[in-house]
């Protein structure tokens, strides 16, 4: 049986699978409180000396998070009130469940979303201790197992040993979670988002976490084929490896820039900058995920990525909220929001944050070699309106002496009209071609929509002429163009992507060997 | 020898005393022999400056006015340690917009 899925970070696995969410074992009451006690020690302990041992072998950002919970661990006010419930007669892992729970209560109370969200690694915490003190040899997976369930704790990710193989599949999970992100970094196969539950959780199954689907009780057959499928990716990232390195040139010769798109801008620390030809999306987005940042952090973000890209160029996307992606206290809620405010439509109606994200990157700009792109142009006077506000933001900056750059301006082709028509655009500085968007407005197929996925393809030719009509365009009018959708780093889209005219893609960084790969296959 | 002392600081970091901040904190508060206690309001309540669980409890978010005061051995050294770390934004370094 097969049950797709989203793939968060590529890859293939065969192996057992293993229950995340199994309950765990039962707790052995002891026959006195004294025990009981030193049960709930020795745990607290074991639980210690494992995250101890993991802080040596993981980043700072996730020795942050595992340094934390060590000193939660270590406060005897955490533990207090379960002692005491020991005392008057409670069994271990209820009074510490009992414990936490309260203290979970307090964090989920909040009404601020940062202590909100530290709930999650209180609920870590309390389970970290109950394995422990239950000493469920089982909780730990066999080596190369594939991990199943609703969502998976970072540091169970961790505490993991990868290094015989081994996956995870995810009922819910996200492909931006810091899980995935870990997986990707990794090279630890990942799907989330498997539409069905997982019915018996036992036996090998076949993770493909390439495409986005596991198989449960794999007939010969389809273990045969999802063996062919998974030597041939290991041969194509292997052969792709070799790409990384050098600068993308197709069969014949012709140079093509590949450029990464980042979301977080801890993302490039795992990326070598000669790897790349810079950076052709920033989202900013991930920046507005929970609360609107305010502008001092929306500039150290930017300058982390300028610094980090030296001389070569980073184009940030002004917010591209709405659509599928809401944020609280910003966006709106509408019927049909692929059509409706979202992108620059929403920035323009909401100028005092549109304003600040403006001011950030003149503040950013002269740390790099920054470019600046708005989202969602549907006619001239958006992009009129927004180029005003940089001007006088800029003004603004120069009169209170603070130090600043205008960058320069350009925009996404995702909306038909402007790919139609583009020389109501002549005066732009560049054109970034947003192919998911393109191709869902083309073909008028939701991208998040499975059943007409079939219909969402940047191969279609109504949507390759109107590419191919805009590099023209570009070309007459000396305006760069270039391509950031995921249509870049397909490597079966990239051959009709450079016929199309483009010389130069955006990629995912984990798709950039295997881009670059098939760039040298084609000839052009 | 006793000694008492007390002092304010305006808190800057992006999300205010959480977690990775709170470690560097209490960890600081601990070194010291004097007993720390901090405070959003001049009037209390006060919290354990060595307890973690007790500091986050506190709930203090970005442009809060920290008050932390101290009484024993070395407690003006403890304040102004711990006046200093806030106001050097817990040392954290300026790419962590993401946080623990």
């Amino acid at each position: 049986m097969r049950i797709e899925g989203i793939p968060a970070s590529a890859g293939y696995a065969e192996g057992p699978l293993f229950d995340l969410d199994r309950p765990p074992a039962v707790y052995a009451g002891k026959a006195t409180s004294a025990e009981e006690k030193t049960a709930l020690e020795v745990a607290i302990g074991k639980a210690v000396s494992r995250l101890s041992a993991m802080v040596e072998s993981v980043d700072s950002d996730a020795a942050g998070i595992l340094e934390f919970h060590i000193a939660m661990l270590e406060d005897d006010a955490l533990s207090g009130p379960a002692f005491a419930a020991i005392a008057s007669g409670q069994t271990a892992d209820a009074a510490w469940r009992q414990a936490l729970d309260a203290e979970i209560a307090g964090y989920e109370a909040s009404d601020q979303d940062y202590f909100r969200a530290r709930a999650t690694d209180l609920r870590d915490i309390r389970d970290q201790v109950l394995r422990a003190l239950t000493e469920d040899g089982g909780s730990t997976a066999p080596s190369g197992a594939i991990l199943c369930g609703e969502d998976i704790a970072p540091t169970r990710f961790l505490e993991t040993d990868w290094s015989h193989g081994g996956g995870i599949a995810l009922k819910a999970g996200s492909t931006a979670s810091h899980v995935a992100m870990l997986a990707r970094s990794r090279g630890v196969p990942m799907v989330v988002g498997l539409r069905e539950p997982l019915a018996s959780l036992t036996g090998v199954v076949l993770l493909d976490a390439e495409h986005g689907s596991i198989v449960l009780a794999p007939s010969p057959a389809e273990i045969g084929s999802f063996r062919q499928s998974s030597s041939s990716f290991a041969a194509r990232q292997g052969e792709a490896r070799s790409f990384l390195a050098r600068p993308a040139v197709t069969k014949t010769g012709t140079a093509v820039r590949v450029q990464v798109n980042i979301a977080d801008p801890s993302d490039v620390d795992a990326i070598a900058i000669a790897t790349c030809d810079g950076v052709g999306l920033m989202r900013t987005e991930f920046l507005f995920g929970k609360t609107l940042p305010d502008e001092e952090t929306q500039f150290r973000a930017y300058r982390k990525v300028l610094e980090w890209a030296g001389d070569k160029p980073v184009t940030i996307r002004t917010v591209d909220a709405g659509g599928d992606k809401p944020v609280p206290c910003f966006t709106v809620e509408e019927g049909n929001p692929f059509l409706g405010l979202r992108g620059i439509r929403l920035s323009l109606a909401r100028l005092d944050i549109f304003r600040q994200q403006i001011r950030a990157l003149l503040r950013a700009a002269p740390h790099g070699n920054l470019r600046v792109m708005f989202p969602m142009i549907a006619v001239a006077e958006e992009y009129e309106r927004a180029a005003a506000l940089f001007a006088e933001e800029q003004a603004a900056l120069a009169a209170r002496g603070v130090a600043h750059k205008m960058p320069p301006l350009g925009i996404m082709v995702e909306v038909p009209s402007v790919a139609i028509a583009p020389e109501a655009f002549a005066g732009v500085a560049f054109f970034s071609v947003g192919s998911n968007d393109l191709t869902q407005y083309v073909m008028a197929a939701a991208r998040d929509n499975a059943a007409v996925a079939h219909l969402n393809s940047v191969r279609h030719p109504a949507v390759l002429r109107l590419i191919g009509s805009v590099v023209a365009f570009g070309r007459e009018n000396g305006i760069p163009v270039s391509l950031c959708g995921d249509a870049g780093g397909d490597p079966d889209a990239i051959p009709a992507l450079l016929a199309a005219g483009l010389r130069d893609l955006s990629v995912a960084p984990a798709q950039l060997a295997m881009a670059k790969a098939a760039i040298a296959d084609v000839s052009v | 020898m006793s000694a008492a002392a007390e002092a304010t600081v305006l808190i800057t970091h992006d999300v205010g005393l959480h977690a990775r901040p709170s470690v560097k904190f209490t960890k600081l508060a601990k070194s010291f022999a004097a007993e720390v206690e901090i405070a959003l309001a001049a009037n209390g309540p006060w919290f354990d400056a060595k307890s973690i669980v007790k500091v986050m409890a506190a709930k203090a978010p970005k442009g809060t006015v920290l008050h932390i005061r101290a009484s024993g051995d070395g407690a003006d050294d403890a304040v102004r340690a711990l006046i200093d770390l806030v106001q050097r934004d817990f040392d954290e370094d300026a790419g962590h917009v993401r946080s623990a």
